[in-house]
């Protein structure tokens, strides 16, 4: 157990370590989901209309900033060969998809938090209720994303045509949890007068739970089919 | 599947992988006793990187058995690989990382902590201090810290897949040492090249595959050129 933890911390190492060397990524990642932002913020029109839209918006640059950073996630595996280096080294499987869909959901993260600020200022609208609670939304709803999307990612790596076939799998796949997010964050930014973002955000941790368990699962029999 | 097998080095019966319809290797038998070293050769295509992957469980084999310590290899993978390293084309190198960084995350994935990858790195002729990313490295270059990485590890089992390829004579001659010294430590050795000019002297035993199977069985000194295209 102590041995796949350190394995764990060892992969999260490494792939933030690969986001940190090629800063290039991340800050595309960003100006991707800022352009999103900026142009629903203008084709809205009105303030009324940004703030019931800006928990959406937000969400939206997040899941298309998400399908560039999981799919650069795994294209950095399979440039040289590294995941089946990992596989022989050997890295256990269950550490490969845990690490990985830690990186990447602290990745996404990241992304949030960058974003939320420009949301607020852009969209006009600020976090009415409990920043601990929207701090909640955006930490539950980047796993929801990360650990089927890291599957996914996966899978579709070796593929041709891996960047357009990744959204076409994870969207149908984590609808749910974003229409969660986007309800959650967006009743919080209207200060939450019927006490509803606890009941989305219970959805979303009710998602992550089972798709963290499963995707781990499918992962490490995935990997080790060769 | 066969019987438990008489010696305790890499015994192969009837390997056998496909990729499609296609058999990349068909019906393979070898026997590498324990601290031997077997060079493999064959034209491109013959099946010699299919073959080192399956001995590297990188590949799951359609038919056969292979066996390592005694032990079927596949079955037991998990507590294996860490006896079996393979040197292959493919760098497996992160291209965005220097040439420490990488020595430092395979280290770290490895349990190792508080490794100094200097050694290594000064052993392959790899400056230390270089930190531009290892995709402005050449080709050669890149398999020098290929070879530093997969010395950071003790391996049993050394596959190297076509180790000359893309190095200049320093580089070969630092291939020939290190498999020297891994040979001195007891290390089985399965090697696959297209020189057995070269790499003939390093090894104990030859044999050459084509479509998949092996054709010629000998003594590494009577494999000539036209064994090797």
């Amino acid at each position: 157990m102590i041995r796949l933890v350190q394995q764990i911390a060892a992969v999260v190492w490494k792939d933030l370590l690969i986001e940190w060397r090629g800063p290039a990524r991340l800050s595309g990642l960003f100006v991707f989901a800022v352009a999103i932002l900026l142009l629903m913020a203008f084709a809205a029109g009105s303030v009324e209309v940004m703030r019931k839209i800006a928990g959406g918006t937000l969400w939206v640059g997040m899941l298309l900033a998400s399908t560039r950073s999981l799919d650069q996630s795994f294209s950095v595996e399979a440039e040289q060969g590294a995941l089946e280096g990992l596989v022989l080294w050997p890295v256990d499987p269950l550490a490969l998809f845990y690490g990985k869909a830690l990186a990447n959901a602290l990745v996404l993260f990241g992304v949030g938090v960058a974003l939320t600020p420009l949301t607020i200022a852009v969209m006009d609208a600020p976090i009415a209720g409990s920043p601990w609670v929207y701090l909640g939304f955006l930490v539950a709803g980047s796993a929801a994303v990360a650990a089927p999307g890291t599957l996914y990612a996966m899978i579709t790596s070796q593929a041709r045509g891996a960047s357009v076939l990744l959204p076409l799998l994870l969207l149908p796949l984590v609808m749910p949890a974003l229409l969660a997010a986007s309800r959650g964050t967006t009743v919080l930014m209207e200060g939450d007068p019927m006490d509803q973002a606890g009941g989305w955000l219970g959805l979303l941790i009710a998602f992550d739970l089972v798709h963290w368990s499963l995707s781990g699962l499918l992962f490490s029999r995935i990997v080790e089919n060769p | 599947m066969v019987n438990r097998p008489e010696h305790d080095g890499l015994v192969v019966r009837g390997l056998a992988r496909r990729f499609g319809p296609r058999w990349a290797v068909a019906g393979v038998d070898l026997d590498v006793p324990s601290g031997g070293a077997l060079m493999v050769l064959g034209a491109n295509g013959s099946g010699k990187t299919t073959l080192l992957r399956c001995l590297a469980t990188a590949l799951a084999p359609h038919a056969g058995d292979i066996w390592w310590r005694r032990r079927p290899l596949w079955a037991d993978r998990a507590a294996l690989r860490p006896d079996v390293v393979l040197l292959t084309h493919a760098t497996r190198l992160y291209e965005d990382l220097s040439a420490r960084d990488n020595l430092l995350v395979w280290a770290r994935l490895a349990g190792m902590t508080g490794l100094d990858p200097r050694a290594a790195l000064d052993r392959v002729g790899i400056p230390a201090d270089r930190t531009e990313p290892v995709r402005t490295f050449s080709a050669g270059m890149k398999r020098r810290v290929a070879l530093a990485r997969a010395l950071l590890r003790t391996p049993s089992l050394f596959l190297l897949d076509e180790p000359l390829a893309a190095l200049d004579p320093p580089g070969r001659a630092l291939i020939g040492e290190v498999v020297a010294e891994q040979r001195a430590r007891g290390v089985t050795i399965v090697l696959a090249s297209h020189h057995p000019e070269t790499t003939g002297p390093w090894c104990d035993a030859a044999v050459r595959l084509e479509r998949g199977r092996v054709v010629w069985s000998g003594l590494p000194s009577d494999a000539t050129s036209e064994l090797a295209p």
